[in-house]
């Protein structure tokens, strides 16, 4: 197959959306590793809650979809936070692995509620955004550019607030220092919550945006986009929110040109970058993590 | 209350620490023996529990397996599945080629052992969830290769599995693999308590309580890392080896991620670190849809033929044991053993755990 320029751009564009995608969902566990420590491996299950939650929304109460956006951010938020202060409170400071095995088996319940609510059917989110946007014979669909717009904007939101807030900072504090935070005055338990929640509203975010592009919801919709924003994530360095973005947006885009070139490939091919990287770079290629001191 | 008086140093390291273990386990033994037989026996129509004792019998080895990995070294693999597929596959293969089952076995164990051991490279400078994610990653990869390499694995299509055979007499009776299974289940269980007793076993474990310890210590993190990944990969493909018989049609959905968690769910239900944990976590894992299906029919349509629900079951016995019983059924046994030998003396704060903080290793 030849290469031609327009094709790679236009797979490029492709790319960058599906790399947006990955990285909203990568945002919301790096939020909550950043902040806790903690790796939420549900997260992809949240972002298809909030598609659920969208479907009922728009579907079923016949709201349009702009404010199905709010709706649904608040209402998985609200089901963040209250996931924290039931569930995750509890095993603050313990193993990584236990975090991992809690979050895990509640991927798996969320799936099977998920299941019992809305059946086992695909449904579908119908979106305002029908049309492709032409640029010199380029062409992409609306619906991936306010992917694309959507992921700038929280980014930049996120950004702010982590830089400029007093809760931001606080949230920066307690994740370095749980102990020094608290003394501080700072209500870590609270701030914590609160991570939970920005984490589960930007996954249905994700869910919302995403939605109309992959055009049918299953319940087992989560996993897959998980472990691909996982790998993404840990490319870029786990801890950093632009190196989480960055690698979410190489994998994003290395993805439809194997798909294209050598489709064989197309689904190993972000965890073959990952282990390319680990030899390379085992810390990610922006590191945070140092050595462990006693 | 039994106490064991310490005469000799050597005391520390024996399989069995008095005569109550000789006794109980020599019982245990003749009962596994005598149990098919007593099954078969034609009173009770109870012969599927032979099929479902084999089945926990080869999930209790894909536990040990993943016990040296997570419950003894603290590396969470949840990709272990792919080592099962791999031990299977190879073990079917090699008989399709007519290799006799006794090598074809061996080859399986050590093929997967080799690929552990590679998959340690670069995997063993990781920590925590770095590792979790490789694993999946890797787990990954397998099935899109079992998937795409369909001259050797039959790719959609799935592999057909002949009965074992040994000495050209081939195993088909239920009870005959049965056998075969408790003599591997045996043969597993002394190798990982061997390996626990031995100056190896004691470097993994220092290993998982904190490795700047470890290293300190003298120990080479790397090398036992990879060690701990070898043996582990090696013991879980003994057991896919025996579970392509089990099945007798290999598909990759057979070993998807969900089986993954289904042998971490072992381990951690069972009970993290001990050999007991892996074999309490077989029989829960075993009788579990045992169970369900017997449930099944008392619930509501909407639920019982919901998606997902075994897995959903799956995951809130796994969250409640987190939150409630961190050291699994084992763990329970032993606090209701204590209770008893020492009876009115019991205080709950003995298994108490301390409470910890957050201190990032992150530099900011």
């Amino acid at each position: 197959m030849e290469f031609e320029p327009l094709q790679i751009i236009q797979l490029l564009l492709i790319g960058v959306s599906q790399g947006c995608f990955y990285g909203l969902i990568a945002l919301g566990f790096v939020l909550i590793y950043k902040a806790t420590e903690m790796i939420n491996f549900a997260q992809g299950d949240m972002m298809m809650l909030g598609m659920f939650l969208g479907i009922t929304v728009t579907v079923g109460m016949g709201l349009p979809f702009w404010s199905a956006i709010p709706i649904c951010m608040l209402a998985m938020g609200i089901f963040g936070y209250l996931m924290d202060v039931l569930i995750f409170r509890r095993v603050i400071g313990q193993p990584a692995f236990v975090i991992v095995v809690l979050t895990i088996s509640l991927g798996f319940i969320m799936r099977a509620a998920a299941g019992m609510i809305w059946g086992a059917q695909p449904l579908a989110l119908p979106s305002p955004l029908v049309g492709n946007l032409e640029v010199g014979g380029l062409v992409i669909t609306l619906e991936r550019v306010a992917v694309i717009v959507g992921t700038i904007i929280v980014t930049g939101l996120l950004y702010m607030f982590f830089r400029f807030t007093r809760v931001g900072v606080a949230m920066q504090a307690s994740s370095q220092n749980q102990l020094a935070a608290y003394y501080m005055g700072i209500p870590v338990k609270r701030i914590f919550s609160l991570i939970w929640f920005i984490s589960a509203a930007v996954a249905a975010l994700a869910g919302l945006l995403v939605a109309p592009i992959v055009t049918t919801v299953t319940t087992d919709i989560g996993l897959a986009v998980t472990i691909k924003a996982f790998a993404g994530a840990v490319i870029g360095g786990f801890g950093s929110l632009p190196g989480a973005i960055l690698g979410c947006l190489i994998i994003g885009i290395v993805e439809p040109f194997a798909g294209a070139y050598l489709p064989e490939f197309k689904e190993i091919v972000a965890f073959l970058i990952l282990f390319a990287v680990l030899v390379l770079r085992p810390q990610g290629l922006f590191a945070q993590i140092q050595r462990k001191k006693v | 209350m039994r106490v064991v008086f310490k005469t000799h140093y050597n005391q520390d390291i024996k399989l069995a620490k008095h005569s109550g273990y000789v006794f109980w386990y020599t019982g245990l033994i003749i009962a596994m023996i005598a149990a098919p037989f007593a099954l078969n026996s034609g009173a009770t129509d109870a012969g599927w529990l032979v099929d479902e004792l084999s089945l926990i019998m080869i999930y209790a080895v894909a536990g040990l397996g993943l016990m040296v990995l997570t419950g003894y070294t603290g590396m969470v693999s949840l990709g272990h599945a792919a080592f099962l597929a791999i031990g299977a596959y190879t073990n079917g293969f090699l008989m399709e080629q007519g290799v006799s089952f006794l090598v074809s076995f061996f080859v399986a164990g050590a093929l997967s052992g080799i690929i552990g051991l590679l998959l340690a490279i670069p995997t063993m400078r990781m920590t925590g969830i770095y590792l979790s994610i490789a694993t999946i990653a890797f787990a990954v990869i397998v099935e899109s290769i079992i998937i795409h390499w369909s001259s050797v694995t039959g790719g959609n299509r799935g592999m057909p599995i002949n009965a074992p055979d040994l000495f050209g007499y081939e195993l088909w009776d239920p009870v005959e693999f049965y056998f075969l299974c408790l003599v591997v289940l045996i043969l597993i269980v002394l190798l990982v308590a061997n390996l626990m007793r031995s100056s190896t076993g004691r470097a993994l474990v220092a290993l998982r309580d904190s490795e700047v310890s470890a290293q300190s210590m003298g120990i080479n993190i790397p090398y036992y890392k990879a060690v701990a990944f070898g043996l582990s990969a090696m013991i879980t493909g003994f057991a896919g080896a025996l579970y392509a018989h089990k099945i007798t049609f290999l598909s990759v959905e057979s070993f998807n991620f969900i089986e993954s968690v289904r042998l971490l769910l072992m381990v951690v239900v069972g009970g993290l670190g001990s050999i007991h944990g892996a074999i309490f976590g077989a029989i829960f894992i075993g009788l579990l849809p045992v169970f369900l299906s017997l449930v099944r029919d008392y619930l509501p349509a909407g639920i019982a033929n919901a998606p997902g629900l075994e897995p959903g079951l799956f995951g809130i016995i796994l969250m409640l044991f987190i939150l409630f019983e961190p050291m699994g059924i084992y763990g329970r046994w032993l606090k209701i053993k204590l209770y008893f030998s020492i009876f009115p003396l019991y205080r709950k704060a003995t298994f108490k755990r301390q409470k910890t903080y957050l201190k990032t290793e992150r530099l900011h």
